[in-house]
């Protein structure tokens, strides 16, 4: 399968999960929200051009709003992570030249700590710039801090959740091959 | 001159980030002063359709309720009609007003119309329904929406076959509300806390409010007709530092399996609003 079309199934299939499962689940808690959609942007390849990542994050976001009848605030948090990403990538890639070695971002192609600490950066700024911007509209600071974290800790158990279920192919690829 | 381009050539991806990050927040402004941004309604159109696929899929999980639901209100309907009501003596006749004979439509206030909800939810800090039914179909910007059970909230954007309705369950909803007992009027708000109760304000401490009592639409409202069920006191929380006491309602529609709808028109809400409008204007 070509890697254009992969990723465009990952597209739909992560916003309609997002829409039709996650946002579906009864509320625990005030805080609770799981969020995972924007998975989709971590795991896009490496050599994606930054242009079009940041355009990428924007039209993602953008298709979630129309979902929840909130345009712009998915569309704002989700350019944000894929603005930020290539700098994130550049700092704790493992040796060089693995973002040639290897397709997009996991835990082979960079190894368990930097992937997490990648997930964990880019989730958390995420989160909460999105409570952010909900922020501003009403709530406290006490609302703004224990949403942020908890929505954080969901997220961060539901990537590790997909990362189980879903095995991704990465393979070592070489200049002979 | 030369300077600028280059400056924009290295920066490039920044400015686009910027850029992109403008027109993110302008829509989420914009929407939210006056609930609607571009696209909204060629979005509605699309995103409808994908819904309305799902929710026929998950229409079986709720079949038994719903049918329940409407068996209930088909009872109430029934138990109001003239033909129930005889009386031995023929002199002492009942008699009901003559609306079912009002063809003209010189009378009549308000018109029901029924749809199918496609999309819901209840987890956010604003939900949204969206039903099958637009502009074609007779539904517009204002219009009330109410399920079997009692109210549901209002319609704030239509596409040309499916509408977007504001939940009660939305930070901006607000709705105008009464004690059905006694008839004073307040507020109905939601505090984002949980869906499964509503908050009543402005209710003033001389009211005797009971766990229990119901609350229903007042007619102040264009959008609703008076005395349609919102919920029932869940809670009554005593401020002291105020006049009036917050009442927790647990809502009578359940938000988290409603499948049918009616959408209420009032006829004569242009005719209000104008005047209304000139009131204002003239003061």
């Amino acid at each position: 399968m070509s890697k254009l079309l992969k990723n465009i199934i990952r597209f739909v299939l992560f916003i309609l999960i997002q829409v039709f499962v996650l946002f579906q689940v009864k509320p625990l808690h005030q805080f609770i929200v799981p969020y995972l959609y924007f998975l989709y942007i971590l795991w896009l390849p490496f050599n994606t051009p930054r242009l079009g990542l940041t355009l990428t994050g924007f039209v993602f976001g953008l298709c979630l709003d129309y979902f929840t009848k909130t345009p712009g605030l998915h569309a704002a948090a989700c350019t944000m992570i894929a603005y930020l990403r290539p700098f994130l990538v550049n700092i704790l890639i493992r040796q060089e030249g693995a973002e040639q070695n290897y397709r997009s971002p996991s835990i082979t192609s960079m190894g368990l700590a930097p992937y997490a600490t990648y997930v964990f950066i880019l989730t958390f700024i995420h989160n909460g710039y999105l409570v952010f911007l909900e922020w501003l509209d009403f709530g406290t600071f006490l609302y703004f801090i224990g949403k942020v974290l908890a929505t954080t800790g969901v997220s961060m158990a539901l990537i590790f959740l997909c990362e189980l279920l879903v095995f991704r192919k990465e393979k070592f690829r070489t200049n002979t091959a | 001159m030369r300077n600028i381009f280059l400056f924009i050539r290295r920066y490039f991806n920044f400015l686009f980030f910027l850029v992109l990050q403008i027109i993110a927040l302008s829509f989420l402004i914009r929407y939210n002063k006056f609930h609607e941004a571009a696209f909204m309604g060629v979005a509605n159109e699309l995103t409808g359709r994908v819904s309305s696929k799902y929710s026929n899929v998950e229409y079986y999980f709720h079949l038994k309720k719903s049918n329940e639901a409407l068996a209930v209100q088909n009872e109430r309907l029934l138990n109001s009609l003239k033909s129930n009501f005889q009386d031995a003596d023929t002199s002492l006749a009942v008699i009901r007003d003559s609306i079912a004979y009002d063809t003209l439509g010189h009378f009549r206030r308000y018109i029901w119309r029924q749809a199918v909800v496609v999309n819901n939810s209840v987890s956010l800090q604003n939900n949204y329904l969206t039903i099958h039914r637009g502009e074609k179909q007779g539904v517009s910007k204002d219009m009330g929406v109410v399920s079997p059970n009692g109210l549901v909230g209002t319609v704030v954007n239509t596409s040309e076959n499916f509408s977007v309705v504001m939940s009660m369950l939305n930070r901006q909803s607000s709705v105008s509300a009464k004690l059905k007992k006694s008839g004073e009027i307040g507020k109905i708000q939601w505090d984002g806390v949980t869906p499964d109760y509503v908050t009543m304000i402005n209710l003033p401490k001389s009211v005797k409010a009971i766990k229990g009592d119901s609350i229903v639409t007042s007619g102040y409202s264009l959008s609703f007709p008076p005395n349609i069920l919102i919920g029932t006191i869940l809670e009554v929380v005593d401020e002291k530092g105020s006049n009036f006491y917050t009442l927790k309602i647990k809502p009578a529609t359940n938000f988290y399996s409603v499948e049918y709808v009616n959408i209420v028109d009032n006829l004569q809400k242009d005719e209000q609003k104008k005047l209304e409008e000139a009131a204002k204007k003239n003061q």
